[in-house]
């Protein structure tokens, strides 16, 4: 389930990256531009967020240098995830950087889930799951909570190692 | 005519000399879904900050919603921004006013 849930975060980063703009000075010098509008979809904005809060022609300047290595570095570490998960399931061990790469690309998957579950107060169950304990939101708000721990836990062990 | 472009070199010099001056900071804000250890550890592993200075820089993010988190030239703050949203961190730049 982690590895579909992963995925669904690649998938969302790669159209991202598929937007990015065909520009003959990026062929020339390797370097790659992001676009200067943020993205529609709410939880690739989320992931993607404007670098300054209130000047968006500075926002956008920024986006166009810098998004390209965040979506980079958001697909690695979900690569890095799902390298080390065992075919078939089974008990992981991870090292440092693993782990680390584990709680962020784990904080992605949370971040997406979060903008779909629509939370936005801390620790409180989103309203749909309220109106709905055993609807589809429910069993993805249960998910979001096992992931919440894993990464917890995860981080508890990152700190005191 | 000759007089004048040392007159214009001048004004360069004082522009460039006040925009590096002008100091810049970085600002985590809160969102719902990150967790209180987690940008704790991301303060202390990606800013370097002690433990102690990471967890009040938590709570301050928690309880007011925002938090000042580094300062410096506008450069070291692009480099500060874009380590904290790749660990998903809510974080902009800012000029300190």
């Amino acid at each position: 389930m982690i590895a579909d849930l992963v995925d669904q975060v690649r998938q969302l980063l790669a159209a991202r990256r598929s937007e990015q703009p065909a520009d003959p000075l990026v062929k020339l010098t390797g370097m790659n531009v992001g676009q200067s509008t943020p993205p529609q979809d709410p939880a690739l904005a989320r992931l993607l967020p404007d670098l300054h809060a209130t000047d968006a022609e500075l926002a956008g300047g920024l986006r166009v240098l810098y998004e390209p290595d965040l979506i980079a570095a958001k697909d690695a570490d979900a690569i890095v995830l799902l390298d080390s998960l065992p075919r078939g399931g089974g008990t992981v061990r991870l090292d440092e950087p693993t782990a680390q790469a584990w709680i962020r690309a784990l904080n992605d998957v949370r971040l997406a889930m979060g903008v779909r579950l629509e939370i936005v107060a801390d620790d409180e169950e989103p309203p749909a799951v309220t109106e709905d304990p055993d609807g589809p939101t429910a069993g993805m708000y249960a998910t979001y909570r096992w992931l919440s721990a894993v990464q917890d836990s995860l981080v508890s062990a990152l700190m005191d190692g | 005519m000759t007089s004048s472009a040392p007159l214009t070199e001048q004004l360069v010099d004082v522009d460039e000399v006040t925009a590096a001056e002008v100091p810049w900071v970085t600002i985590v804000w809160n969102d719902p879904v990150n967790l209180m250890s987690y940008v704790t550890y991301v303060f202390q592993s990606l800013l370097g900050h002690p433990r102690p200075k990471a967890e009040k820089l938590m709570l301050d993010v928690h309880r007011r919603g925002r938090a000042t988190v580094s300062s410096g030239t506008r450069e070291q703050m692009e480099s500060d921004v874009v380590k904290l949203q790749g660990a998903g961190l809510w974080a902009t730049l800012a000029e300190d006013k």
